[in-house]
């Protein structure tokens, strides 16, 4: 009996003690989600190497302390968001959490955040307006610029110098797509462009045929603008040529990308010409961005022919996060304080130029306005056109005065 | 047909009337009021040929799943597995030999391989536990994904058919008339018109193997009573490693034929699952015109959803099967 008290004790004195030394010295735990199934597969996947990017960056250590990662995977619906990041949260006891990548699970993640505010919530590439506009998180974090501000100067570009007044607009059905579609139209409307409600086509993700809805596209539009992601991308622009399309079209920022260009079959030479913008550009000539993509190719001889806009906001974010570790000494107690007041006054140089948070810690960011053309070895590459220094979410208005062009919808802007 | 009009006069009009109406829809150049009710004739005859087409390729898909079910009782949720592996396999070896056709072929055998090996080493072994086999089934499915997602990756991958097959064809179908009274025809990709052609060649050899031949014969006999034929002198092992051999590889072919028309990428094998499983509930469990007739309206339920209401277009298929299954629970062509 004296025995089993003794070691009893024994057990408890070294759980005692070992409880906030373990919280101080272990290993920082962080979780990265991402879609690692589904329609958007092979974006999630470029996603987590510019997660590793990071990590790698900085030998998995920050302020002194190791990094552990655990990666988590969703399918882009919301409700998998949610389940993977409680897996994550609840089960592996992450510290600190990046992720999601599609918009609408970043909406739910975000008011997941809510309700643990003990944990630090990191954009992974989610680009949804709402996540930071309306109702934000106390503890989500986006260093990744969002599909407004993406589109920024496109509208303007393909009104004033190619000539376009009316277009058509093919998008998938959620909260991305629409910020995109808003981003895109709001400065091609006020010019007087023109894209009427029957000409707008919503379709669900994961959608694969896409013959009907081509033979249902006006044919006295100018262009059709089509906001596409990963393998539902590919499968439009593959049948609209089988189908013998012939209008422009615009791009959305992960239309034309390299998620899209990269895929493996025939090569589509229709697409060149075609406008776009969007936090990256492949073919920046710019000494920060060419050794981010040198480094990419380097750890990634198997990923696309130049990084992703998915691994180029993951590692972004990542390094947010670490490059916050590193200032604070990996100090996480007082339910992270001092992690989130660091996070918010941030400010770093990415590959594509200066982020800094605003109040509602969205990232303020370089813009690139682009075009398709056949790279260097021959396979299709985003050229810059132009760069747009520093877009805001808000472009430059006051919080107020943007919250009156009002939520982003199918139907916004009207024109 | 004389029987059936003298039976039933009012019905028969009514049939005759609706054909009537359909072809003319086809054929004729809309009137003006007719485009403002129902949009434009080009948006409707390509729907409807989507909607043929589609129905081909889950045809494909479909026939071997219900085939395999009828005689085994075995509800194969691998299915799409093998659709999905067929597409890869077949990709790789396009890929490698340059040829479209030695990829359709191989990917036809391989699967049909896959499925003798799953047949013989698994299914075997617990004849007539039909929920285990099931499940044996589902985790099949979940490790074949993960393999599948680790060697081929993510990537969205396209086949290249041969060139003489791909583009489009214009059909003898006026869309409209030019103010300048040029007839515009409807164009349409030739391999689309492929993917119909071969479902349609693949169904009248199922139905001529199933019924003009002696193997067929035994099919058939085995879907009624299984110890009966067994009983009879016939090895049933046999002909249940034929039947799953048959019923995988057209899968496996299936994904070579629907990877080249749309594309391949991880997620694609649940997908078709779940278009056969709503196409045999629709058709009928086991029977092969009943994959052929679900197949068709699934197909064009999809199609006409997608163009004239996007955003609620999934609906129409559930409800079908929701009908189905209030109305005739046993399928359309299905039994008992």
């Amino acid at each position: 009996m004296y025995r089993f008290a003794k070691k009893v004790l024994a057990t408890a004195a070294v759980l005692a003690l070992a409880g906030p030394a373990a919280a101080q010295d272990g290993p920082i735990k962080m979780g990265a989600l991402a879609t690692l199934e589904g329609a958007f597969t092979v974006l999630g996947e470029d996603g987590m190497r510019g997660v590793r990017m990071a990590l790698e960056e900085f030998g998995y250590k920050a302020g002194g302390r190791e990094i552990e990662l655990i990666t988590g995977s969703s399918d882009a619906s919301p409700d998998s968001a949610i389940r993977a990041a409680r897996k994550l949260v609840e089960q592996d006891g992450v510290d600190i959490l990046v992720g999601p990548l599609s918009g609408s699970e970043g909406l739910a993640v975000k008011d997941y955040a809510k309700t643990q505010p003990e944990t630090t919530f990191v954009n992974g590439s989610s680009a949804a307006q709402d996540t930071t506009l309306r109702d934000p998180a106390d503890n989500f974090f986006r260093f990744s610029t969002e599909g407004a501000q993406w589109m920024a100067g496109l509208g303007e570009y393909v009104y004033n110098e190619k000539g376009y007044r009316s277009v058509a607009v093919l998008a998938e059905d959620y909260s991305f797509p629409y910020t995109q579609v808003f981003g895109f139209l709001e400065p091609f409307c006020r010019l007087g462009g023109e894209a009427p409600a029957d000409a707008r086509f919503w379709v669900p993700i994961g959608n694969k045929d896409y013959s009907s809805v081509i033979a249902a596209l006006p044919d006295d539009v100018d262009a059709i603008y089509v906001a596409l992601g990963g393998a539902d991308a590919v499968n439009f622009l593959t049948q609209y040529e089988q189908a013998g399309g012939q209008l422009p079209l615009i791009g959305g920022s992960i239309t034309v990308d390299q998620t899209v260009l990269g895929s493996k079959g025939r090569t589509r030479e229709f697409i060149i010409g075609t406008p776009s913008a969007g936090p990256i550009s492949d073919t920046w000539d710019d000494p920060r961005w060419n050794a981010f993509v040198a480094t990419y190719k380097e750890m990634f001889p198997d990923g696309f022919p130049s990084p992703s806009l998915f691994a180029h906001a993951y590692y972004i974010n990542t390094k947010a996060v670490l490059l916050a570790l590193e200032q604070i000494g990996g100090d996480l107690s007082d339910g992270q304080a001092k992690l989130r007041e660091t996070l918010s006054t941030l400010e770093f140089e990415t590959p594509t130029g200066m982020v800094h948070l605003d109040e509602r810690r969205q990232a303020v960011a370089d813009i690139f306005l682009t075009e398709v053309v056949v790279g260097p070895e021959g396979n299709l590459v985003n050229q810059t056109v132009k760069v747009i220094p520093q877009v805001s979410q808000t472009f430059g208005l006051s919080y107020e005065e943007f919250l009156e062009y009002g939520v982003v919808s199918r139907e916004n802007p009207e024109c | 047909m004389r029987r059936f009009v003298e039976r039933h006069p009012f019905g028969a009009l009514l049939i005759a009337v609706a054909v009537a109406i359909f072809v003319w829809l086809i054929f004729a150049v809309w009137p003006e009021w007719l485009v403002d009710a129902i949009g434009r004739k080009k948006t409707f005859v390509n729907t409807l040929l989507n909607g043929i087409t589609l129905a081909g390729l889950y045809f494909l898909v479909a026939s071997g799943f219900t085939l395999v079910f009828g005689l085994m009782r075995n509800v194969n949720l691998a299915h799409g597995s093998m659709y999905l592996l067929g597409a890869y396999i077949g990709y790789e070896v396009s890929e490698a030999t340059g040829s479209w056709f030695l990829g359709l072929a191989v990917a036809f055998l391989a699967i049909a391989l896959t499925g003798v090996l799953l047949q013989v080493l698994i299914f075997r072994r617990m004849e007539g536990e039909d929920l285990r086999q099931t499940l044996v089934t589902i985790g099949i499915s979940i490790i074949a994904a993960d393999l599948m997602l680790a060697v081929w990756t993510g990537t969205t991958y396209q086949f290249l058919p041969p060139e003489w097959l791909f583009g489009a064809a214009q059909l003898p179908i006026v869309s409209v008339i030019r103010s300048s009274g040029d007839a515009v025809y409807i164009v349409y990709p030739i391999y689309r018109l492929v993917v119909l052609a071969v479902a349609i060649a693949a169904g009248i050899a199922l139905w001529l193997f199933l019924n003009r031949t002696r193997v067929g014969m035994m099919v058939r006999a085995g879907v009624n009573d299984r110890e009966m034929l067994a009983a009879s002198g016939v090895n049933v092992q046999l002909v249940f490693a034929l039947v799953f051999a048959i019923g995988a590889g057209l899968a496996g072919m299936a994904g070579v034929i629907g990877g080249t028309a749309l594309s391949i990428a991880p997620g694609e094998d649940i997908r078709y699952l779940l278009a056969s499983l709503i196409v045999v509930i629709v058709g009928g469990l086991g029977s092969v015109t009943g994959a052929a007739l679900g197949a068709l309206l699934i197909g064009l339920a999809e199609q006409f959803g997608l163009a004239y209401f996007p955003t609620y277009g999934v609906v129409l298929t559930f409800l079908i099967m929701v009908v189905t299954l209030a109305v005739r629970p046993q399928g359309i062509m299905g039994g008992r």
